[in-house]
């Protein structure tokens, strides 16, 4: 079974001292590598603490562990960086700004 | 020997707190205090000593790195300059002149995160003061689209939030805290008001703000997610106040609409000042965006997205914005100056910038350059450099070196690379 949710990325402090140990390290990839929902969205879809969860796009797909986290309903939130961006499609709308924010992302159970 | 290095800046972030000291032992920096979680790996996680560049992953002198670097930029048709923002405004603006020298089209990371800030200052204006100003003045903060309490950990204790001020002696007692988010972030906790505004409807609300401001009558009984009532409750705590702030980010010029949010947000801001002194600060991420846009306009006349390939500067968000120009496959070439394109682009910008030939100059090893043709490991401004590098709120900061300058500066590879193409 698969929803739509909204995506949104941004900074978090893990994220932040992730990469001054490496983009290479196990500390950087767990960082960005992971999804939070709100538990009540996690439960509907029969999704546990930790378990992996696949977004789709039309720009791409990734797979992650899905933490509950402090969000409204039907909104996911991923670390920015490489994981999150195969999700970001490349239009800009004649800004130069892709949209890191309130993308639609199907998700389901991996 | 231990060595204690005072009032160093640490450039992680716009905040450029200037306040931090670092003990070094064996030309390392051993030990930090008053740096945030964010910004004290810059420190600590540094490894100075010196490392030969790399020419297709494997180690060769300098001057033959430069001269490959050179032949890679002299034989492209279109190449790309992009990143600048966590380089200090030497070696920015020696970028700019290699751009123009090569015909470029040169880039900064504002494009991927305060460009539509920039177009929305070029639209409206943008009534702005110092964080100093805030700190001493301002008794309502408003944070729109953004989270400090990840982001900018010390900007609450150094500018606004906790800051006790000339006239704000009191700190936290003396100021009011709006936060306006799409979800409650540890920011929104700290606040004194959250609003919580439905994805993609920052621009309906704003929009709202700025006809109660104005006096006008709204027949919806709520604005993206928000009762009305609410809003027109803030909307007289804005005019009463004595000095208030906006400080706003990414939720704002990276979902739908961009710029026209923000300048919304200005419009806003300048409506205000009728009533009372209000102004707006965007929060910026890297430690020295700001001095590229400064750098780039002071050379260019315009803040990101240039191109020289017509042998002057022409301006164009959207034309020769970085991602686009990889997307389109346009720029055959790139020169990224202390970025990562490759971890923060989409997908298809990242994996176009992996296609074509690369240099890459960082202190650090990072994704881009992973899979550069040339890199240039240099120094890091604030540690083992002296620079400049502009704050926030475009107050210009001298860095001092913590460590002594072992390798080679971003300014002077760039120097070498643009000596060398003179003379191909």
């Amino acid at each position: 079974m698969s929803e739509n949710f909204i995506l949104v990325t941004g900074r978090t402090v893990k994220q932040a001292s992730g990469l001054h140990k490496g983009k290479d390290t196990d500390a950087y990839r767990r960082a960005v590598t992971v999804v939070e929902m709100n538990p009540e969205d996690m439960a509907r879809l029969g999704i546990g603490e930790g378990r992996l969860v696949r977004l789709h796009t039309s720009a791409g797909q990734m797979e992650a562990p899905v933490h509950a986290g402090a969000l409204p309903l039907k909104m996911v939130f991923i670390p920015m960086g490489p994981e999150a961006n195969k999700l970001v499609g490349p239009e800009t709308d004649g800004t130069g700004m892709p949209s890191f924010k309130g993308l639609t992302v199907e998700v389901e159970p991996a | 020997m231990k060595t204690v290095v005072e009032n160093v800046t640490c450039t992680f972030c716009g905040c450029l707190c200037d306040d931090i000291t670092v003990e070094v032992e064996d030309n390392r920096i051993s030990r930090v205090r008053r740096a945030c979680a964010n910004g004290r790996g810059i420190f600590l996680d540094y490894d100075p000593t010196p490392k030969k560049p790399t020419v297709a992953g494997r180690e060769v002198e300098w001057e033959d790195a430069v001269a490959a670097a050179a032949e890679i930029l002299v034989r492209a048709d279109s190449p790309l300059i992009y990143g600048l923002s966590s380089s200090a405004c030497e070696a920015q603006r020696k970028a700019i002149e290699l751009a123009d020298l090569i015909g470029a089209i040169v880039d900064t990371t504002s494009s991927v995160c305060h460009g539509p800030t920039g177009l929305a200052m070029q639209a409206v204006g943008e009534p702005t003061a110092t964080l100093g100003e805030v700190r001493n003045r301002a008794d309502l903060l408003i944070f729109w689209g953004c989270n400090p309490a990840a982001s900018h950990l010390r900007h609450f204790e150094r500018y606004s939030l906790n800051a006790q001020g000339t006239l704000v002696p009191n700190g936290r007692r003396d100021r009011t805290m709006v936060v306006f988010d799409v979800r409650p972030t540890a920011t929104a906790k700290a606040a004194d008001q959250f609003f919580q505004v439905l994805p993609d409807s920052d621009f309906e609300v704003l929009a709202a703000l700025r006809a109660l401001v104005q006096g006008k009558e709204i027949e919806s009984d709520s604005v993206g997610g928000i009762p009305l009532g609410r809003l027109r409750d803030l909307t007289e705590r804005m005019k009463a106040c004595r000095f208030g702030v906006f400080f706003m980010g990414m939720g704002l010029t990276m979902s739908r609409a961009r710029d026209i949010n923000v300048r919304e947000l200005f419009a806003l801001t300048a409506q205000l000042n009728e009533f009372t002194r209000f102004i707006v600060i965007p929060m910026r991420g890297h430690g020295n965006v700001a001095g590229a846009d400064q750098v780039l306009t002071w050379q260019s006349g315009y803040p990101f997205a240039v191109s020289y390939a017509r042998g002057y500067p022409q301006y164009g968000p959207g034309e020769f914005s970085a991602v686009d120009v990889l997307v389109r496959e346009e720029a055959d070439a790139a020169l990224i100056l202390a970025s990562d394109p490759v971890a923060h682009f989409p997908h298809a910008a990242a994996m176009q910038l992996k296609r074509i030939p690369t240099i890459v100059i960082d202190p650090v090893v990072n994704l881009t350059a992973d899979t550069a043709q040339v890199f240039f490991p240099t120094c890091c401004y604030g540690v083992d450099a002296e620079g400049v590098s502009y704050r926030m709120d475009n107050v210009p900061i001298r860095l001092r070196g913590a460590l002594p300058t072992v390798r080679p500066t971003d300014e002077s590879v760039l120097d070498a690379i643009i000596e060398t193409v003179k003379r191909c």
